[in-house]
Formats: structure tokens, sequence, C-alpha cells
């Protein structure tokens, strides 16, 4: 009976996580194995029209992040049969897996080859083989350590970028002082290293001062803890920089249970990182002050550069990396607009 | 008489000495530092309710997850002999069930939230139980039957909502994370108070903490006497379960919002070094849960202290390192035993000197 019973308990957990399984199969069905693309490939290829270019995408899972999910879609998006494409994508979190998936697309004939790498090392012989096969490579997001005459061009963030963006319009907000709670994310992350950076300037040109500099690595119940132990030690702040929006609503709580005022015109300046929707509609309401983008957006600057090769011209306006740096902006509370939250918003 | 009685309370209560010690040590230290380091006042929040507020409230709130899942895995560490390091992802699964449910109703209620809770709960359960039934049918190691969930736990807890960050804004949710209108305290306190009150209960009525003890110290005797070894594994992971829901519930509740990669992360390793601290044998057997709660606060307490000292960010771990070996090789039988000798020696000389000056 009771073995029966643990029996049956199995049989619930494996049917749940099958029926987890299934549910989401839906907006990821794409990350298929790079074996069941093959078999599909020729099937698609008789239905394709003719004309359509044809493009491999190798990227990482949407479940890593928020940004992933929108980078995801916006590929998704753009790469239509609408739009003249005839698009392949994969997904995978380790280096192994996408170097696989990309040979397999290479094999598969496909004009262009677009890779956001889960790891920066070891695409040397993959890059050349396709170079050699005639493909054209796009990096995104990430960069890879190899010779820049193995891809045409790279369109990645510059996060040392945002956080001066971040800090120039602090500076523009001209308050009297300026006494700053940073909040940090993992430390050593490439967000983390850029969004300190430009704040730890002005720390050290005495512009401003540091009340206190702590790691909450990425996780809001953290940030939480670490302004409440500022709010209980009296001493006083008027500037919250949260290096992602989760955090800066963990510091947010802490505020709100400590009685102060937050937002436009208030005694607290937050500012938060990433540009998530529920993020942007705080900035909206007035409760944050500003939000920073790290745009996930790189398709529509990919799709053009591929269109102006398949004319015949040339990719201009790369830096001497050949990388084209994303356009990222930052949101002032006093200037958004509800469009502004459709357009560049991130989840729901 | 008196001396017996004495030595006997010292006895058993020795294992709550090194938590105790390491709580007033760090209570001396922050005295120390700063005054006014424990100071509590009453202060208005945002709401213009009256709220609690100082360390020790900040303490005392934010340990309360690590403190609901140190009592779960002392269970699983007794009955068990091993450690559960699952339970941060089960949190965030469970979590994610709570905002799945509270999600799929046309408005948040008191009735939808007791539904969120139940349901939350039960899928917990149902995930404690299959640790459980990995353990104690196919007598995997704990550590090793756990890793799966938590390998995979926080990708099912994505599964359930799809998104990142879901948020779900609503007055009855800031009151479970925060606080109630009109009471002071803040909510998760209050739970964590019930949780323990659950507990005691739990093992005043039933024999649980007996049958528990004696799966852990020798199984086969426990069979041999007609406790059902695999059912009392099996129920100590669903119990874990059941406190790994609530974790998650008030993880959510305190922001409105999941993210399932950082909700609860690494508290595993914090759980089960509060057991360890709370001086209970992580072989299994014997266990004073009353230590694992105090080893949660001294830890909570370590961490609020390095953030009010401003210890820089990338020294905070190795800091946080320190103090817990110290009291690790504190609690260590070998330390114990060395102590316990040079105080015998100590009380016996006295004795003879008494007596001498008796003479």
């Amino acid at each position: 009976m009771k073995k029966l019973i643990a029996l049956l308990l199995t049989g619930c957990m494996v049917a749940s996580i099958a029926g987890c399984a299934a549910a989401p199969a839906a907006p990821a069905a794409p990350a298929a194995e790079p074996a069941a693309e093959e078999e599909a490939a020729p099937a698609e290829e008789a239905a394709a029209a003719e004309g359509l270019i044809k493009v491999g995408v190798v990227n990482n899972p949407p479940s890593e992040s928020g940004y992933r999910e929108a980078n995801v879609n916006d590929f998704i998006n753009v790469f239509t049969a609408d739009n003249g494409y005839d698009a392949k994508f994969f997904y995978s979190i380790k280096n192994d897996e996408q170097l696989s998936a990309a040979r397999q697309f290479i094999t598969d004939g496909i004009d262009y080859l677009l890779i956001s790498a889960a790891e920066t090392t070891g695409w040397d012989a993959v890059l050349k083989d396709a170079q050699d096969a005639g493909i054209s490579v796009f990096l995104f997001d990430r960069m890879i350590d190899c010779d820049p005459e193995l891809f045409e061009a790279a369109v990645v963030s510059d996060m040392a970028q945002e956080g001066e963006t971040a800090v120039n319009w602090l500076l523009s907000l001209d308050l009297p002082e300026y006494n700053v709670i940073h909040i940090q994310g993992a430390m050593g992350s490439d967000a983390q290293l850029g969004r300190t950076g430009a704040l730890d300037a002005q720390f050290e040109s005495g512009k401003m001062n540091k009340v206190v500099q702590q790691t909450a690595t990425w996780d809001e119940a953290e940030a939480k803890k670490i302004v409440e132990s500022v709010i209980n030690s009296k001493e006083p702040f008027n500037v919250i920089y949260a290096e992602n929006d989760g955090m800066a609503k963990g510091a947010v709580a802490a505020l709100d249970e400590a009685g102060i005022t937050h937002g436009v015109d208030k005694d607290v300046v937050v500012m938060g990182f990433d540009c998530n929707k529920w993020a942007l509609r705080e900035l909206l309401a007035g409760n944050w002050n500003y939000d920073g983008q790290c745009s996930p957006f790189q398709a529509q600057v990919i799709s053009d550069m591929i269109q102006t090769l398949e004319s015949g011209g040339t990719i201009e306006g790369l830096n001497d990396a050949k990388q084209i740096i994303s356009v990222e902006k930052g949101f002032d509370a006093r200037e958004i607009t509800e469009e502004d939250i459709a357009t560049y918003g991130l989840g729901e | 008489m008196n001396k017996n009685k004495q030595s006997g309370f010292l006895a058993n209560h020795s294992q709550l000495l090194i938590p105790l010690i390491a709580i007033v040590i760090l209570v001396i230290f922050n005295l120390f530092r700063d005054p006014s380091f424990f100071s509590v006042s009453l202060a208005s929040n945002n709401n213009g309710e009256p709220v609690l507020q100082g360390n020790l409230i900040s303490i005392l709130n934010g340990a309360s997850e690590l403190v609901i899942l140190a009592m779960g895995m002392t269970l699983v560490t007794a009955a068990s002999g091993g450690q559960d390091i699952s339970v941060g992802a089960l949190a965030a699964i469970a979590g994610s069930v709570f905002v799945k449910v509270l999600k799929g109703g046309p408005s948040i209620s008191a009735f939808t939230v007791l539904l969120a809770v139940i349901c939350c709960c039960i899928v917990a359960m149902i995930f404690g139980s299959f640790n459980g039934v990995l353990v104690s049918v196919f007598g995997i190691q704990p550590m090793i039957a756990t890793l799966i969930l938590f390998t995979c736990g926080r990708s099912i807890a994505y599964w359930i909502n799809g998104g990142a960050t879901p948020t779900v804004e609503s007055p009855i949710i800031n009151a479970i994370g925060s606080f109630i209108p009109g009471i002071p305290v803040p909510t998760p306190i209050l739970i964590v108070i019930l949780t323990g009150i659950l507990f005691s209960v739990l093992f005043r009525l039933t024999t649980l903490r007996l049958y528990i003890q004696s799966v852990g110290i020798n199984q086969r005797a426990a069979r041999l006497n007609g406790i059902n070894h695999v059912g009392i594994k099996l129920l100590a992971f669903m119990i874990l379960g059941a406190c790994c829901a609530i974790a998650g519930v008030i993880g959510v509740s305190r922001l409105s919002l999941i993210n399932h990669e950082t909700l609860l992360i690494n508290i595993e390793m914090d759980a089960i070094l509060a057991v360890a601290i709370g001086g209970n044998n992580l072989g299994g057997g014997k266990f004073r849960m009353i230590g694992s709660v105090l080893g949660a606060y001294a830890i909570q307490m370590l961490t609020i202290t390095l953030y009010a000292m401003k210890v820089p960010s990338t020294d905070v771990k190795a800091y946080k390192a320190i103090v817990i070996i110290i009291l690790v090789v504190m609690g260590s039988p070998v330390v114990k035993e060395a102590f316990d000798r040079y105080l015998k020696k100590f009380r016996e000389k006295r004795e003879t000197l008494a007596g001498k000056e008796a003479a």
C-alpha cells in the first residue's frame, strides 16, 4: 500500500514535470536539437520560396533572463518569411552544443550565421569553416575572442556607456549634494563592472559621496536589507543607484517601510537598469526617477546590414573592433510616456 | 545537590552554547561599535501606518525565510543523516506556483491568496516527497538525490510563469510580506513564531520527534522496533517541502515579484550552516530545533553587521567565512572535549582548595 503511494507520488512528480515542459513548448518551440533541424531542413527548403535569405541564429535560451527573452523574441520577429528570411534558430547555454549547431547550419548551406556565444573562446575553427563556405558571420550581444577578419560585424552593448549615461543624468539633476547608496550586481559580471565604473569615478573625484557600496548579487531581498541597514544607521542619503530593476525595487520597499519618500521631487532619487515594463510603469507613476536601458534589440541592425550586403554595398559605421554599439537610452521619469513603455519595456 | 543540577543543565543545553556565544559576541561587538545599534523605534511608513524600525527588527525580519527552512532542514538532517540542497530551488518553484495561481484569478482577494498558498504547499510537498522517495526508498545519499532538484528547480520555476520577473501587486500580498495595517511588527516575524508554535505542538502531541531521532540514530534498530523508517524519512522531506512553500511565499510577498533566478538564492548553504552552528549532528540522530533557529539568527546578525560595518562588496564572503570557521571549530567535538576536560580540572582544583581551606 505504502509502496503504491510512493509510486503514485513519483508518478505525480513526473507528470507535473512533463506538464510544465509541455506548457512552454509553444513560445520556445525553436529550441530543438540540431538533428531535428536537419530533418526538417529539406522539407523547409522545398516549401521556402526562391529568393528567401537563409539565416542561422545561435543564441542563449530565453529562460536565461528577461533580457534574453526579449532578445530571442526580437530575432524571431525580425527574421520572418514576410521580411524575406528563412531563419533557423538554436538555443543553448553550452558552448559545445552551440558549436555543433553552428556546424550543422553551415552544412545546411545557410547564407548568414548569427551568433551570441555562450563562451568567448573555441569558435575559430567554426568561423573559418563558415568563411570557407562563403557564409557571412555576425556576432550579437557577446563578442568572441578571434581574428576580426572572421566576422562581418558585431552588434553589442557598451555597459560602461550605460553607466556613463546614468551618471551624467544624475549630475544633470544638479543636487546640492550627492549621498549615494550604490547596490551592485554579481561582482565581476559585465553589467556590474560597466555600471559601477562611472559611479566609482565620481566617488573618487569627490563630486559624490559614497554612503555605502555593497553587492546584492542581483537579489532583490538582499538589496532591501542593505538599504535597511543604512536607514538604521541614520546616515543621510538622497540617491539610490541600483544596478538592475529588481534591486531598485528591493531598495524602494525598504524606503516605503521606513516612511521615506522617493521619486520625482521627493527625498530620495531612485535609479535602476534594464527597463522592465513594470519598472518603467514605476517611472511613469513618478515613484522612481531613472531607468537605464540595456538594449536587447539587435535584430533590426543586423537585418539592415544583411540587406546592404545583399544589394552589393559595404557595411559602414563600424569601430576598430568591427563593432556597432547599440544605441541605449536612459529614461527620465519626468519625460517617459506610455509609448516608451510599449516600445522599450521588457517582459509584461 | 545544587551543583549537580547546574552541571546537568549545562550538559542538557551545551548544544545551544555555540549559537548563543556567537550571538552574544556579535551583540557585544555591535554595541561596542555603535551603542544605539539595537535600538528599536516606532515610525510610520509611507502608508501612514505605525511600524517598528531598527537593526534588531531587520535581523529578525530578514532571517524569517532562513529560520523556517532551518527548522525543516533540522528534521531532514536528523532523519536521513544528510542535507537537502534543493530548498532554494524548491522555494522558487513554490513561489512561482503562488504567483501563477494569483495571476490566474480575475482579482487578488483573501480567498485567492489562501488558495494560492494551499496550492504551492501541495506542489512543494509533492516535490519534497520526490526527494524523500529517492532517499528513503532508493537509498540514495540525500545530497545526491536533492542535487537533481537543485539543478533543474529554477528552470521549472521559470516554466511555470514563462516570464522573467512577474509581479503581483495587492494590499494582501503586501500584508504578508511586510506589515499588516495596524500591527507594527513585520508579518514574516509573526509567521516564524506561528511556524515555531506549530512545530512544538507537533512534537508535544505526536511521537514524531522520538521516531525521527531513532531512525536517525539507528535505522535497523528503529525498524526492529516497528518504526517505518521509509515513512518517517518521507515525512521529514514533505515537512521540509511545506517549509519551502512558506519561505517562498514570504520571499515573493516581500517585494510582490518573483525572480526565479535570485529568489532565496544560496539559502540552502545558510540553512545547512544554521543546523550545524545549532550544534546538531549532520550525520543524523538527536536534534534540537531551537539550536538551528538560533544558528539562523546568528548568521543573519553576522550579515547585517557586515553591512553596517560597510565591508567592501568584494570582501563580504571572506569575512563571513572567517567567522564561520571560528564557530564551526568551536563547536567541533575535539574542542568541546578539551573544554570539558579543562572545566573538570578547574572544578577539581577549586574543590581541593576549598577542602584545604575548610581544614
